[in-house]
Parts: structure tokens; sequence; C-alpha cells
């Protein structure tokens, strides 16, 4: 029974944060065609950001998470602005750069920081203890709070004139340009909610998890297998997908506990098997024209 | 024999030195063969003899990704099955490094075959991603059979190539050219004797009219997966031989991209791009390394390198060097120096526009 709930709970957190992490992967895939593998270094930078907010400057948890998804924002701004936009028209130097932008985030806080391991204090303190199971309350927090985020992010692209515009330049980017949408714009607004997504997933599990400059590699490929198994520009698929590797992980770490590092390769197969089945991922669209 | 020597000069004074790519490729080779007469530190001809490995590494990824179109984000695939297969070999049947490469090389390429098969159904990112995946799977495979593949250790104790720094330097450079020209010979679409060049273009730039033309993309498609293969398993072969020790490393996701980053540095649909990008990054960072605070800052250089190459020439190095020295003519198609006025076969004007607003 124990294991049980321990399984859903890690599994729910895990992956809702890679959901978090792969819709915006996927938000920024859709409408700008820019694949970022500097993604998951925007949370790793945001996680950073907490850590120095609480241990050198001394701020409360809850406002360094606040300053760290701003700033990473707005770091993700400047990095469109300098770099992306000006080689967007190259698919893959686009990509080359974002793994290049990575490798430079990651070099910089192993420089400052050194190759350790750090803790964040978590944001609620204290367990629910049920009988037989105890929840700990930032584990709750954590998980109502990935699900207020994709609610959230839901009711902007769906709701707002922005939402709209957003989602107008990922099916048309021509036609959206016509009815008077300034793309470029467009672009930077997604690249921006985009790092910001990354930043709150990175809000939400520095205290759960530990910080650490390589942190971003295993997330990484976790986003890229659930964007891909979702279907490429597939929100709602992106967010399914998620849950369902983080599911899969969970149970390869409870079934063989000292089988951890067989945790990527498992739902990595589980991608490529069901990519293999259906190679438009479960809900992506094929246009005729792709077909051969 | 003073006939030949005629033409052989006459091939040289009109073929290779009218042309600037040509002049540089050629001192390039010169440079390489005769680098151990000037330079005897071991650690000098170490860092080489690891770059001419590096550099059949990239060359095969670009062999694959950029003229197949096949953007191959595991590459390491390859040279760790290779790295593997020929350490097995050597280790528990004793075959010598002259068969293990070549056989690490046949393995290589049918674990290309196998990953060809789900590839072939999927195109662009989906492909991508399923690439990377194999090698991150093969990993944990390696982990669950610590007795057979050495864990987390590795295998080690491996044969090495020879015990003269010089040997295994010339070795490993010559093969590295003859495997890059047998590549380049693969690839280029402007051969009259071998059409796969001009038949990996076609499908690159647009499969469906291929196929329409009666070319069997598939088969094409297959034969690239076995070509690069091949040549990234001798690269494995050979680095598994130099190092004497094969370990989790050679899989790592991170060597997938460093073939990807040499490449689009050095540019990428060129093979030589591959070639010059290894050639300049690895050295280069080595270099930096045994400076002071170099081991900390080696990979910042690194990436700073690689945004700024990139903002500045997107389509790599050599691309842009191509095509501020080397002018194609307008009519015959033949390569010329920018500074010529006239096309040096046809004598056609190289330099239309600016003609135009000259008059």
């Amino acid at each position: 029974m124990e294991t049980l709930t321990n399984l859903v709970i890690h599994g729910l957190l895990y992956g809702g944060m890679c959901a978090i992490l792969a819709v915006g992967f996927a938000l920024i895939f859709g409408v700008a065609k820019i694949v970022n593998m500097a993604h998951t270094a925007f949370y790793m930078v945001a996680s950073f950001i907490i850590f120095i907010g609480v241990s050198r400057v001394g701020l409360p948890v809850w406002l360094a998470s606040l300053v760290s998804i701003l700033l990473t924002c707005l770091l993700s701004v400047i990095c469109y602005k300098l770099f992306f936009e000006r080689v967007k028209h190259h698919e893959t130097a686009v990509m080359i750069i974002s793994v290049a932008l990575a490798m430079l985030f990651q070099e910089i806080f192993l420089l400052i920081f050194g190759g350790h391991y750090h803790g964040i204090p978590a944001l609620v303190k204290g367990f629910m203890d049920l009988g037989v199971v105890r929840i700990s309350y930032k584990n709750l927090f954590a998980l109502g709070f990935s699900l207020i985020t994709l609610l959230g992010l839901w009711l902007l692209l769906s709701k707002t004139r922005l939402g709209i515009a957003i989602r107008s330049v990922a099916q048309d980017r021509e036609v959206a340009n016509l009815v008077g949408i300034n793309i470029n714009h467009i672009y930077m607004i997604t690249m921006g909610i985009s790092a910001g997504l990354a930043a709150v997933a990175g809000a939400i599990v520095a205290p759960i998890f530990m910080v650490h400059p390589l942190m971003w590699m295993q997330p990484l490929v976790m986003v890229l297998a659930a964007v891909v198994l979702g279907g490429l520009g597939s929100i709602k698929g992106a967010v399914i997908a998620a849950l369902i590797l983080g599911f899969a992980e969970s149970l390869v770490i409870f079934l063989i506990p000292d089988g951890s590092f067989l945790r990527g390769a498992v739902s990595l197969a589980v991608m490529v098997v069901v990519l293999v089945i259906r190679p438009e991922g479960l809900y992506g669209v094929v246009f005729e024209e792709e077909r051969l | 024999m003073g006939h030949y020597l005629r033409i052989c000069y006459h091939v040289i004074k009109t073929e290779v030195l009218e042309v600037p790519g040509r002049v540089i490729a050629a001192m390039f080779v010169i440079a390489l063969l005769a680098m151990p007469l000037f330079i005897s530190q071991p650690y000098v001809l170490r860092i080489l003899t690891l770059t001419a490995i590096f550099a059949i590494y990239a060359t095969s990824w670009d062999v694959l990704a950029g003229f197949t179109g096949q953007v191959n984000l595991g590459h390491a695939l390859f040279f760790g099955v290779a790295a593997y297969a020929g350490a097995k070999l050597n280790l528990s049947m004793g075959l010598p490094p002259w068969a293990t490469i070549p056989l690490g090389g046949v393995v290589a390429v049918v674990v290309g075959l196998i990953a060809a098969m789900p590839a072939l159904r999927l195109r662009g990112f989906y492909l991508s991603l399923v690439t990377m995946a194999l090698p991150i799977i093969l990993t944990g495979v390696i982990y669950i059979f610590p007795s057979f593949t050495g864990g987390e250790l590795g295998l080690y104790g491996i044969d090495r190539l020879s015990n003269s720094v010089v040997f295994n330097y010339y070795l490993t450079t010559v093969i590295m050219l003859v495997s890059v020209y047998i590549m380049y010979k693969y690839t280029d679409s402007e051969s009259k004797l071998i059409r796969t060049g001009i038949i990996l273009h076609a499908i690159r730039e647009d499969e469906i009219t291929a196929r329409a033309s009666g070319i069997n993309s598939t088969r094409y498609k297959i034969m690239a997966f076995a070509v690069s293969g091949f040549f990234a398993g001798i690269a494995g072969g050979l680095y598994g031989h130099y190092m004497k020790i094969v370990g989790p490393s050679t899989l790592d996701l991170f060597f997938s991209f460093q073939a990807i980053l040499w490449t689009i540095f050095g540019g990428m649909t060129t093979i030589y791009g591959a070639v010059a990008g290894v050639y300049i990054l690895y050295p280069l960072v080595e270099f930096i390394r045994v400076l002071p605070h170099g081991e900390d800052v080696r990979f910042i250089f690194f990436s700073g390198i690689l945004i700024l190459t990139l903002l500045f020439m997107p389509e790599g190095l050599t691309t842009w060097v191509r095509d501020k020295i080397e002018i194609k003519c307008p009519r015959c198609k033949l390569v010329n120096v920018v500074t010529r006025r006239n096309c040096r076969a046809c004598r056609a004007p190289l330099h239309l526009e600016k003609d135009q607003l000259g008059q």
C-alpha cells in the first residue's frame, strides 16, 4: 500500500514536472519552430537563482522563486534577441546555438559553484499522516502548483487575445502576419512564456531534488521523449506523454530499487516502441504531402 | 616516366593551383604528413592522433546527416558499439588490432542497419529523437551486464595499436585521409564515375521527386546508414585500441553532440567542413586545457566560439571561407579563384553583376 501510494505520488510529481517542461518546449517549437535544447538549462538556471537568493542574499523562498521566474524570463528574451532571432532561418544553427548556450550556462555555474549538490529549504514543511502512508506537504504543494500552472497556461492560450494570437502564429504564420499580428513580437513573448514555464518547473522541484549544474541533462532527454511521444507541437499530447513517461520511470525506480540507471533507458524504449508503431506520435498530425 | 611527370605537373598546375580550396587541402595533407618531422613532443602527437580519429567520426556523421538529411543525434552509438565489439574480440579471442578494427566497423554496420529500420519509418525531428534514444538505451543494457561489458568501469587491457608514438600517428592519420577521401567521393555530386553523391543530394532536396524519378530512396538511405556506421565504427575501433580502455563514455550523449558541434562549426554537407571543424576545435580546446585555469574555462570558451561562429557564419566556417575565395562559373559550373575576371576554361565573365554596374 505504501509502495503504491509512493509510486503514484512520485509518478505524478515527476510526470507533472516533465509535463510543465515539455509544454514549454512544445510551445516554442510549435510557434517559432525553434528546437530549444537550452530549455531545461533555463530550468537549471532558475533553480540556481533560487539557491543564490535563499543562501547568499537571504531572501525568503517564495520571494526568491518569484524573482527567479522573472529573471529567467528576462534571460530567455535576451538570449532570443541576441542569438536565436539572428539565425532563425537556419534550423540546425538554431539547434546548435541552443546546445552551446546550455553548455555555457552549465560551465558558468560549474565554475562558480563547483560540482556540488545544493539543497534548498522547502516552501511548506511537515507532512500529512494518512495512517499507512505519510505524504509530505512539499510534494502535495508541488503537485497542486503544477496543476495550477498547466490550467493557467490553458486559460492563457484559449481565452486571452494573446493566446489566440500565439495559436494563430503556430497554425499559419503568413496568414497571421496578414491579419496584423507582429510575428517577431509573438516569437519573443512565446520564448519568455516557455522559459517561464521551465523556471516554474525549477521552482517546484528545486526543494525536492538537489540543485546541480548538470541537472538539465536528464530532464532534457525526458522532455524530448515526451514531446515526440505526444506528437510535435501538440500541447495536450506533451502533457499526456510526460505523465506516461513519468509513471514509467517511477515504476522502474520502485520495482528495481538498485536499477535507477535504467530509468532513462526504459522511458526511451517506451518512446521508440510507440514511434515505430505510430510514427507521428500520440496526438501528432501527419500532412498528406509528408506521407511516403 | 618523364611523360607521367609532365602529366602530373600539368594536372597540378591547372587543376590544383588554380583552385584555392584544393591548394588549402593539399597543404593540409602535406602538413599533416610532415608534422612528426618538426614536432616530437609525444603530447602533441597524441592530441593529433585523437584528432584524426575524431575527424573520421565527425565526417561519418556528415555523410548521414548532411547528405541524406537524417540528423542523427546519437551517432556515438556506432562509435561505442564498434569500440566495445573490437575490445571484446581482442580480449576474449585475442584477435590483433588490424582484424578487430574492421570487424568492429562491420558490427557497427549491422547495428546501423538495425537502427535504420525504425529510422526509415520516421522523418525529421522524430528520427533525430529515436536515434538519440538508442545509445542511452544501450548504456542501460551495458550497466545490466557488468560481467560481460565491464559495467561502469568499461573494458580495459586492450592491445595498443603499436608501441611507437609516431607510428600510431601515421597509422591513424593515413586511415583518416583514406576514409575521408572515400566518403568525399561517395557523396561528391559532381563525380562522373560514382553516382551515389548526386542521388543522395536529390533525396535530401526532395525525396518525393527523387522517388518519382525512379530512385529507390529507401535503398540509398539504408546504404548511407551503413557507410556512415562503418566509418564511425572504424573510428571507434581505433579509439579503443589507442586509449586501451573502452567505457560507457563512448556512448555518451555529449559525445554524440560533439560530432554535431564540430561538423556544424566547420560547415555541414561538405565533408571537408567536418575535418576542418575537428582539426580546429579539438586541438584548440586541448591547448586551452594546459593553460592555467584552462580545465575550468575550456568549455566556456568552446561554446563561446561556437555561438559566435554560428551568429556570423550560420553555414559554417569552411562554407563561409569558400564563398569568399572561390566562385563558380555561371556557364560551365567550374570552380575559379574569386580574383579572376573570366572563367579559366570557357572564358565566360565571372562577376556579371559587378561588370554590368561598371558599364
